[in-house]
């Protein structure tokens, strides 16, 4: 710190009427900062409502196990007891028993769903038990009872399972996301064999959004180019084209590709009408993961090409001369001088391309068949069918991490402030 | 101009330019730069004196006649192949580049090795005083900094031809003149041609060795700046080229080269005869309003005045008179201790020498 600094430290700086300087400017900017925050509270309480609390929400689900142990107290309070080896006691049982017999029926159906992730059977065998129930006395132990009534209550393996659920939060769906699982004794291991799709899911997920993110700037960025060079009154009718798809409604353009590409559809019917396949040999590319890729790149090609257009259309065309002028073929001016000056447009296209097709769930569903399926596709299944609202939400976080170190990678390659998104 | 011996370094040779096929941007351009020259472009914007310039870098294509360079039609040889250098109006200094690599862009492409380019980027960077800043980007850079890299860059790689389209259009008053004198000493130190675009008439006459007065896609007259103010040879050139008083008139005798005119009140004058029809003809006198005498009546051309506005200018009074109809008449009176004091609204006269007055086209 240099002495003129110290120096206006030591002598506090006043008013004409002997306040302090700072705290007559602290008072006379507070009107403007409260109506300033009042302002931004508007917009503030929004993001908190629509974005940041249902992202909490879906965090929270994703991690929260206590449903186990809600429904079925008496059983959960007294496990620890259990020393995990040998058959319960009596007392386990009876808990067992009254937790089944007080809880509201649409909470067991539902509690039921959730144990049959740990260990399948429990499903059915609390509904068969359940039936049974009724016809107990409860006045005798209930532990020979309850396994006359079906043998799988003498099966330790089951009450092993309940140790994986006395937790009220668990990383468990994180695992089953990448088809891993915990055994009773809480260690993670692979799904069985027969069980692992998700990683498989994952991959192609990144796969089919990487395909389509280069596939899009390929297309992207001669009509972009195109767009930012033409004459504005040619290039706004090019524009026009090309947001047409954009407003137009995604089940319309699908539907349109499903006439276009399916087997029996337009393209194949003319190239076998021209000789050029033969009619034993048609294409297959709808309702398999070609379909995925030619109709998601066609949906998502607008995100590349407007940010692309964006920047494009801010480079002023004498750079391009200069270069030229300084020696340059058109090709390598092109390549030194125009390109780089793009990136920015690039960068946003890529990651607004790559992010929208991470996510991307209709289009598989509707024309990718079974090897064009998503990792959005069983989101959505765990969502509407299965009802696994964990796992959706382990998957969809999962997802908001991935993006989210994409855009950090970004952010280190090309910088934040260099993204243009139009 | 007999100081450039090779005449026809840069030749025009009648070139047309259109954009649309039904009006002609430049027409019948013939023009001749001498090899070391630094001729200037001057012009109100739309006067083809840019298309002039894009036709020259090749960014522009004549619709008829040829471009010669040094004696060899460049009319079909691509921009990049041309190598003539170039300062674009707004620089155009890549901005994803540092100012070592816009400077060395031009030499890379020559195929120059690195130490050849290390050190050629220096010298032109000492060129212009901007050797500390190598390493900034161009947006790091105020105006003037940009223009002199701008310049440098044009220079780098040793072109015999350098074109500049109003390089300095950009930059605020005193930076501007300061950089004339720059360029103007650059180009008396490193001999090479310049071929200069502006609409700044002061720009033009401090820095040319010859002004083309470009109007409506015709050069109105290619002459030195000291002819071009003190002998303009028809009325654009006049009005255009500093300040000037135009008086219409009608011819009624001609003298050799001194002309009797008619003023429009019936007076009558004399001026010499420059660029007026025969007798009977409109034409348009031209007087610079330095070379007007306020309060004595002698000689031929001596006509009743009346004092509208004074404004004290320091240096001289400017005096805006009302002189036959005209209110505009300027008159610069110089000031010295023997000046005549006036107010608003007096009446008196101005006259002029007959050799200060020239008679041009209507």
């Amino acid at each position: 710190m240099s002495d003129a600094s110290v120096n206006v430290k030591k002598r506090q700086m006043m008013t004409a009427d002997g306040i302090p300087l700072k705290r007559s400017l602290r008072i006379s900017l507070r009107r403007e900062k409260l109506r300033g925050l009042a302002l931004l509270a508007v917009p503030a309480l929004f993001v908190i409502m629509l974005f940041i609390w249902p992202i909490y929400t879906l965090f929270q689900k994703s991690i929260d196990d206590s449903f186990v142990n809600d429904v079925l107290p008496r059983t959960m309070a007294i496990y620890e007891k259990w020393d995990g080896e040998d058959l319960p006691g009596e007392v386990h049982f009876e808990a067992m028993f009254l937790d089944l017999t007080t809880a509201e029926k649409l909470e067991i159906g539902k509690v039921s769903t959730r144990m049959n992730y740990a260990k399948s059977g429990w499903k059915s065998l609390i509904k068969k038990s359940n039936r049974k129930f009724k016809k107990f006395d409860p006045q005798k132990a209930l532990l020979p009872q309850m396994i006359k009534a079906d043998k799988r209550w003498g099966d330790i393996e089951f009450w092993k399972s309940l140790g994986i659920m006395k937790d009220r939060r668990t990383a468990g769906y994180y695992w089953n996301a990448v088809d891993r699982t915990y055994d009773s004794k809480k260690n993670v291991i692979m799904q069985p064999e027969n069980r692992r799709v998700y990683v498989m899911f994952w991959k192609r997920t990144l796969l089919v959004s990487a395909i389509v993110t280069v596939a899009c700037l390929i297309l992207a960025y001669p009509v972009a180019y195109l767009l930012a060079t033409l004459p504005l009154r040619v290039s706004n009718l090019l524009m026009i084209c090309v947001l047409m798809p954009f407003w137009t409604s995604l089940l319309v353009r699908i539907v349109a590709w499903m006439i276009m590409l399916q087997q029996q559809g337009v393209l194949n019917d003319s190239l076998v009408g021209l000789g050029i396949i033969a009619e034993e040999n048609r294409l297959p590319l709808m309702y398999n993961f070609n379909g995925t890729l030619i109709v998601m790149t066609q949906v998502l090609l607008p995100f590349m090409i407007l940010p692309l257009y964006s920047v494009m259309r801010g480079i002023p065309p004498t750079y391009m001369k200069a270069a030229q002028n300084l020696g340059a073929t058109p090709s390598w001016a092109f390549l030194r001088v125009y390109m780089p000056q793009t990136v920015p447009g690039v960068g946003a296209g890529v990651i607004l391309v790559f992010i929208v097709a991470v996510g991307y769930f209709i289009t598989p569903e509707l024309v990718g068949g079974k090897d064009g399926q998503m990792i959005g596709n069983q989101i959505a299944y765990h969502l509407r069918k299965s009802l696994n609202w964990g796992l959706a939400s382990a998957m969809g976080v999962m997802l908001l991490v991935a993006i989210l170190v994409l855009y950090w990678v970004y952010d280190k390659i090309v910088g934040i402030d260099n993204m243009r998104l139009g | 101009m007999s100081e450039f011996h090779e005449m026809g370094f840069v030749e025009f040779s009648k070139v047309q330019k259109s954009y649309d096929g039904e009006s002609l941007v430049v027409k019948d351009l013939n023009l001749s730069v001498g090899k070391g020259e630094f001729l200037t472009m001057l012009g109100p914007s739309g006067s083809g004196k840019t298309t002039c310039l894009m036709m020259l870098a090749g960014f522009e294509t004549a619709t008829h006649g040829e471009i010669l360079l040094d004696s060899r039609p460049i009319n079909n040889i691509p921009p990049h192949k041309r190598g003539i250098g170039m300062v674009f109006q707004n620089y155009a200094l890549f901005p994803h580049m540092t100012v070592n690599e816009n400077l060395s862009f031009p030499l890379e492409v020559r195929g120059q090795g690195k130490a050849e380019r290390e050190a050629n980027v220096k010298k032109a960077l000492d060129m212009v005083q901007m050797s500390e800043f190598g390493h900034r980007r161009p947006a790091q850079l105020s105006g003037g900094q940009q223009q002199r890299i701008a310049l440098a860059r044009s220079l780098v790689f040793e072109p015999d031809l350098v074109l500049m389209d109003e390089p300095l259009g950009a930059l605020d008053k005193q930076l501007r003149e300061h950089m004339q004198f720059e360029i103007k000493h650059l180009h008396e130190r490193l001999g090479v041609t310049v071929v200069y675009v502006t609409h700044d008439q002061s720009e033009a006459l401090t820095m040319s060795d010859r002004i083309a007065v470009f109007d409506d896609g015709v050069i109105q007259q290619l002459a030195s700046p000291n002819d071009l103010y003190e002998r303009p040879e028809n009325a654009f050139v006049a009005q255009f080229i500093g300040e000037n008083n135009r008086i219409d008139a009608v011819v009624s005798e001609i003298h050799g080269d001194k002309v009797l005119v008619e003023y429009n009140n019936g007076g009558k004058g004399e001026a010499l005869a420059v660029n007026c029809g025969d007798v009977g003809s409109k034409t348009t006198l031209s007087v610079r309003p330095e070379r007007v005498r306020i309060g004595e009546k002698v000689g031929v051309n001596s006509i009743d005045a009346v004092v509208k506005e004074l404004i004290y200018l320091g240096d001289h009074i400017r005096c805006r008179m009302d002189v036959m109809g005209n209110d505009e008449f300027v008159v610069k009176i110089p000031n010295s201790a023997t000046s005549i004091s006036m107010d608003v609204g007096e009446k008196t006269s101005v006259s002029w020498d007959v050799s200060d007055c020239r008679a041009l086209d209507a």
